[in-house]
């Protein structure tokens, strides 16, 4: 979504700094997984701001509805239910969806100039109008978040409500959200708020409690408090140590300015080659 | 023409024409590519009517040059064999870039450089096709697994960059040996540049025209 209000720090396909100067308070989206009831408000909420209808699919046997992300859905619950310790159920309810990293994979990956944008804020927004459609940002993102629509072609996910910080309001999952598992602020204050959740997760027996705001990416803009931070996987597959991909790394960060680089000298040898050597010619004997 | 008897053929229509267009699809390609590829080269985007027009057709225009690569791959198969002639006369590379050469060894139709040049495509125009084939949006990528994709798109420009280098001095040896652009654009070249350059492959031509 095109927001002019927030200020960009950084751009896709753009290899010079992006205007920089002026410094805006980091945010982050907390989501406390241990007060989440699953009620899929967010979900809902999410549709109605941002005015999204998906189709409305068919009950695959679990509770997760739709099942998966998708270009109208830019958040979905995903269940899991799970043994930790034998005979003692959990039931793992994660809001998935874009994690807003600080290092986005997407945006490396992207290559159409301002088709991926960073705020100074810490939101990674994707500029539809902008996309071309190639399906980089899904090769560079670790988490599987972003779809492209059968319908246009662009790519999707979920914007942080990017239209709604710029006008200083929270997210509109964060705002509907009844048990007050999703909150919002700066992302200091957000770790401060988890800090406490934590303690008091620890409290309570769940000795491996923690913030789940990986250091791979650069820490994201959307974090979780997880009682069980040892094993992430356990919802619904969340990693464990989330980077971009070394192949991604290869392609993006060493392959494009070297292999460029020796296009360009290969044209200049040849260039060069000849202002030294001259043509090849046939000499005026054999021709006769 | 008068001096018809000067000359001597080297290409006919058929492999003219699948040359060139191997070599348009391919300058489209490496346009599209390396806008998609480096930001430097964003403006290529323009040629094919935006980013999103880029994306639509490189794939289209590959698949066009893998099939009439085959084409040629076929056609000039047997021809780049290398020969031991051709090891002896790379030890005068040297000379012969610094148009110094003397009595070199008798090569045939093609010297070592065009028959690395015919190799190096074969091996790299069926990765691209692979690779790019799993790259595809939005048609093929979605259902490949994700390792496979990002492994896929690194190959991509991989072997883009070794076919782009090796186009780029087939092209320049093209213009840079006076007398070769013909051979690809009327399918004659005269006899002394084929006397000079390959001498076995002249001799082989002359005695079938007796």
């Amino acid at each position: 979504m095109a927001l002019q209000s927030l200020d960009i720090k950084a751009r896709s396909a753009t290899t010079t700094p992006s205007p920089s100067v002026r410094e805006t308070m980091e945010v982050a989206k907390l989501i406390d997984i241990s007060k989440c009831i699953g009620c899929k408000a967010c979900q809902v909420a999410c549709m109605e701001w941002n005015d999204l209808r998906d189709e409305v699919g068919n009950n695959v046997g679990v509770y997760d509805n739709p099942a998966d992300l998708t270009a109208k859905s830019w958040t979905v619950m995903r269940y899991a239910e799970v043994e930790v310790e034998q005979n003692k159920l959990e039931w793992l309810i994660r809001k998935d969806g874009c994690m807003h990293c600080a290092d986005p994979g997407c945006l490396k990956a992207c290559p159409s100039p301002g088709a991926i944008v960073q705020y100074s804020n810490g939101i990674v927004d994707f500029h539809q109008e902008n996309c071309i459609g190639c399906g980089y940002c899904i090769t560079g993102c670790p988490f599987n978040v972003p779809r492209i629509s059968k319908q246009d072609s662009k790519a999707y996910k979920c914007t942080l409500c990017s239209d709604r910080i710029a006008v200083g309001l929270e997210p509109a999952c964060v705002k509907t959200c009844p048990t007050g598992a999703i909150v919002f602020g700066a992302k200091g204050d957000m770790i401060h708020h988890a800090e406490g959740r934590v303690t008091d997760l620890k409290s309570r027996g769940y000795t491996n409690a923690g913030l789940y705001d990986p250091q791979g990416v650069g820490g994201t803009h959307v974090m979780y408090v997880l009682q069980h931070a040892d094993q992430p996987s356990l919802y619904s597959g969340l990693p464990k140590d989330p980077s971009i991909s070394a192949m991604v790394g290869l392609w993006k960060g060493v392959a494009k300015p070297l292999l460029s680089l020796g296009i360009g000298l290969t044209v200049l040898a040849g260039f060069f080659h000849y202002i030294k050597a001259g043509p090849n010619e046939v000499e005026e004997e054999t021709e006769k | 023409m008068s001096n018809e008897t000067n000359l001597v053929q080297r290409y006919n229509v058929k492999e003219r024409t699948n040359h060139w267009v191997v070599a348009i699809t391919f300058i489209m390609l490496v346009l599209s590519g390396l806008a998609l590829f480096h930001p430097s080269c964003l403006f290529f985007y323009s040629l094919f009517g935006g980013g999103t027009w880029a994306r639509i057709l490189h794939p289209f225009i590959g698949v066009i040059m893998f099939l009439s690569f085959l084409g040629l791959a076929v056609k000039f198969w047997d021809h780049n064999h290398i020969t031991d002639t051709d090891r002896e006369w790379r030890k005068h590379l040297g000379d012969i870039l610094a148009n110094k050469a003397k009595n070199l060894p008798e090569i045939g139709k093609y010297n070592i450089g065009q028959k690395y040049l015919f190799w190096s495509l074969v091996a790299i125009i069926p990765m691209l096709m692979l690779s790019g084939f799993i790259i595809w949006q939005p048609y093929f990528a979605p259902v490949f697994a994700i390792g496979l994709v990002r492994f896929a798109s690194l190959i991509h420009a991989l072997a883009a960059f070794i076919g782009i280098v090796a186009i780029i001095v087939h092209v320049y040896a093209a213009y840079w040996t006076r007398g070769s652009i013909s051979a690809m654009t009327r399918g004659t070249v005269t006899k002394a540049w084929a006397k000079h350059h390959h001498p076995a492959w002249y001799k082989e031509v002359n005695k079938g025209a007796k």
